[in-house]
């Protein structure tokens, strides 16, 4: 294969992560039935602050731990807000996300430009020697290794552990997850911080790792409403999640090799503008359940088994309030 | 197990739910709980099954008081509740929904609970196939799963809220045959909520009444029907009948000639049917047998498939739902709060709302719309005032204001579940209105799930089952339990005839 687009490749993958690992977030948020709506204003703030932290301490993995705090605190506040305060979910995501994104241009001032510490690429020992999938996928830094882990994990808690079941049975119909015994508020919490935590290890993996710095971010401003996307996308599931940052990804390569081959296309237009009108297409795809036909396609023995994966439904109690009795 | 509550109270705001109850339920039998809509049957059982939390009293379980919070702790002493809608998660398995509340490794490794089910419901005469999910149930498979599922935690008491509505006749047969065992080989304790007669009459031993929140009678079965009529409503009510009326000689209003419906789930079979002006038809079928889609093809809503379809002779297939209503059709959907009315608006609003379309440029003339309210509100005798939010009023207010919304002399009057969970007083006046406006020439369709009401109001019932669908010419014939057979599919039970052309 051809050395150039295996290349390419390599940085496809290490340039979905951060993708990967917000959309993987917001998908144990919203399976929970909370709409975490702070994306990419979280998203910068804790690339920010992560930058900011691992730079201070000259220690990557402090950065990593107060992105990740910064992401769980807002999706922490959005939870109290409309669990204990009863707001509307989308109306306190919606202007979370600007002020985070506010916040961390006024408070990421000083670092302006400033060089830090970043993630190099760690092989992983006899995978890296694969033959091609080896170069594409095993030498990475250890960030995009951990998004493996998180799509893999991701997938089996919800679909083969019994705490997973649970987790969600409280986005599908808290009621009878109630009846169940099963504490839906307080998980509710629980997941969204935790999705929350993700969203902001997301944003410290632009800042320490693909983009190192601040505010060089900025050119992947828009990433978390892509990551929101993505979510829909996939149907909250998380292999399709991961298919649809590596597609989006791909998506972005093509478009600047397009540029570079100097069409006569405005750049802002290939960037941003591409990305967002294949994402409404297959949003509308998805939406008009055109993905769901594929199952009726399917002999009825493998139904069952590829239901969870082809399935566009949202969680049924998706963005709904729950009070026991 | 013995369960017994005493001096009960619970308060929802001003409305005292539950006013100091006190009842014994011995082991093993089969008790009906009484009571027109909000007696507050649902809220003692709710506080006996855990999902309520009394204001004052005790609940004393086998001789011990018992303090207990949440449904979970209710089923681990024993107690299990299937909901109306029974508490399950549609988008999952069958499988899943068992093994979600049991006992269990963290692993969902399914193997002997999937026996456990299988044993389980055989032995009750149940059929659940592990792998279905449960969104492609009936309401009667989904109830055999919850009633699995409680048995299966070891529950000793079952209470059920209105178990038999949305399911036929046969599956109510098979239910009670169960219900009749488990009580008599096992021992159970079976509470059945119900405001259906014929249900208490036929399956239980004992009835409790409950009337605005206060027990006010317990009787041994057999007891007869009137005696439980007066306990319920103080006062005895008359069965009444329509009129006769000739109404062969009167002009069709709607006129189908093999007219089909799709959805993505369902074809419906080409039905030919011509309605008279004053004619009502009543649909029965279970949930999506195709009545819902066949009814808002015939408004609009819906593009009808094939065939024709006109209304006073004008061909009207293929047209939208405003010149439906332009041609004299109104559609009551059954879904009050989510089509019909809407949350968050005060009474008089909806009334301006209905009216919106009359006014210059669309502003709104909120005087007029006062004083209309207040004679809709006397003529229809809804209980709220024009400022009350419409979800402040009860179910059969919420009802009655949806009628008063209606046009006044409709050519046809398209109306799902009239009287859904209403209580008899209710039902009365909702169907006073709607046949005041047949006498003056509405034809009306309507569906139920009330098998009574499509015998008392239909002059002539479609029956629907998957999409097939029979025509009954005179209900008169018919008794309740052969059109029970009818919508699970058994159409030789009933007169008639294929609505095929
Ligand atoms: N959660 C609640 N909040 C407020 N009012 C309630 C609630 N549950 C029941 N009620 C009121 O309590 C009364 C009794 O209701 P319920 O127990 O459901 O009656 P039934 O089951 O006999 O129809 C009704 O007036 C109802 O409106």
């Amino acid at each position: 294969m051809n050395e150039a687009l295996i290349n390419t490749l390599n940085s496809l993958v290490s340039n979905a992560t951060p993708l990967v690992i917000a959309a993987i977030g917001e998908t144990i948020t919203e399976r929970a039935g909370v709409i975490n709506l702070s994306l990419n204003g979280s998203i910068l703030l804790a690339a920010m602050v992560g930058f900011a932290a691992a730079l201070a301490t000259d220690t990557l993995l402090l950065g990593l731990g107060a992105a990740v705090i910064v992401g769980a605190v807002i999706a922490t506040i959005i939870a109290f807000s409309t669990i204990q305060l009863r707001r509307d979910q989308v109306a306190v995501g919606f202007v979370l996300t600007l002020l985070a994104a506010k916040l961390a241009d006024f408070l990421g001032q000083p670092l302006n430009s400033a060089s830090g510490p970043s993630f190099s690429k760690q092989p992983i020992p006899l995978l890296a020697d694969i033959p091609i999938l080896g170069h594409i996928f095993f030498e990475h830094n250890i960030l995009v290794y951990f998004s493996f882990v998180l799509v893999i994990g991701c997938w089996f808690w919800l679909f083969r552990t019994r705490p997973g079941l649970a987790h969600r049975a409280i986005g599908e119909r808290p009621e009878a997850a109630y009846a169940r015994g099963t504490s839906v508020n307080r998980m509710r919490y629980v997941y969204t911080a935790v999705g929350g935590g993700l969203v902001g290890l997301a944003g410290a993996s632009y800042s320490l790792s693909i983009k190192i710095g601040w505010p060089s971010i900025i050119s992947y401003n828009g990433d978390g409403w892509i990551a929101l996307a993505i979510v829909i996308f996939a149907g909250w599931h998380p292999f399709r999640v991961l298919l649809g940052a590596y597609m989006l990804s791909a998506l972005r390569a093509a478009a600047s090799d397009i540029q570079k081959s100097s069409l006569n296309i405005p750049a802002e237009l290939l960037n941003t503008g591409l990305p967002w009108i294949l994402l409404i297409v297959t949003l509308i795809l998805v939406n008009t359940g055109q993905i769901d036909r594929l199952l009726i396609a399917l002999p009825a023995r493998m139904r069952g088994r590829f239901q969870a994966l082809l399935k566009s439904d949202a969680p049924a109690a998706l963005g709904e309030r729950f009070e026991a009795s | 197990m013995q369960i017994e509550i005493r001096h009960i109270h619970k308060r929802f705001g001003s409305i005292q739910a539950n006013d100091d109850i006190s009842i014994v339920f011995p082991a093993g039998r089969i008790v009906g709980i009484l009571g027109e809509n909000g007696a507050g049957k649902s809220t003692l059982m709710k506080i006996l099954s855990g999902f309520q939390t009394p204001d004052e009293g005790e609940i004393w379980i086998d001789g011990q008081a018992e303090n207990y919070r949440g449904p979970q702790a209710a089923i681990a002493l024993g107690i299990g509740m299937l909901q109306q809608d029974p508490l399950d998660v549609p988008a999952m398995t069958v499988m899943d929904n068992f093994t979600y509340g049991a006992p269990g490794a963290f692993w969902l490794g399914h193997s002997h609970l999937r026996e456990q089910i299988q044993s389980t419901s055989a032995k009750i005469g149940f059929d659940l196939s592990p792998d279905q999910m449960v969104n492609q149930l009936s309401i009667a498979q989904r109830q055999q799963l919850e009633i699995v599922r409680l048995l299966a935690l070891g529950v000793r008491t079952l209470i059920l809220d209105e178990p038999t509505t949305g399911i036929s006749s046969d599956q109510k047969e098979q239910l009670f045959h169960t219900l009749m065992e488990l009580a008599r080989e096992e021992g159970m304790t079976i509470l059945l909520v119900s405001h259906k007669l014929e249900d208490v009459i036929t399956l239980c031993d004992e009835v409790i009444v409950l009337r605005a929140g206060k027990l006010v009678g317990q009787r041994e079965m057999p007891t007869t029907k009137s005696e439980l009529v007066h306990l319920m409503f103080g006062q005895q009510l008359t069965e009444e009948r329509r009129n006769e009326r000739d109404i062969a000689q009167s002009n069709i209003v709607l006129q189908l000639d093999d007219f089909t419906v799709e959805t993505q789930r369902l074809s419906v079979e080409p039905i030919t049917l011509s309605l008279h002006e004053g004619e009502v038809v009543g649909l029965a079928g279970l949930d999506g047998s195709g009545q819902q889609p066949f009814m808002r093809a015939c408004t609009g809503l819906m593009k009808g498939a094939g065939g024709r379809l006109r209304l006073d002779g004008e061909d009207m297939l293929g047209r939208g739902y405003g010149e439906f209503r332009r041609a004299g059709v109104a559609f009551g959907a059954a879904g009050r709060l989510e089509e019909g009315l809407i949350a968050g608006l005060t009474l008089i609003e909806h009334v301006a709302l209905s009216q919106a379309s009359d006014h210059w440029m669309g502003v709104l003339d909120w005087q007029k719309a006062g004083a209309e309210m207040q004679t809709r509100i006397s003529r229809y005798d809804i209980r709220g005032a024009g400022e009350d939010m419409i979800e402040a009023l009860s179910g059969g207010n919420q009802q009655r204001l949806l009628i008063s919304l209606l046009p006044e002399q409709p050519r046809l009057l398209v109306i799902e579940q009239p009287t859904r969970g209403l209580d008899v007083d209710s039902v009365r006046a909702i169907w006073g209105q709607l046949l005041a406006r047949s006498e003056q020439g509405a034809a009306i369709l309507f569906s139920s799930s009330d098998l009574d009401e499509l015998v008392t109001y239909s002059d002539r019932i479609l029956v629907f089952f998957e999409g097939r669908t029979h025509l009954i010419e005179d209900p008169s014939q018919t008794t309740v339990s052969d059109l029970g057979h009818a919508i699970g599919g058994a159409f030789d039970s009933v007169q008639g005839e294929h609505v095929r052309a």
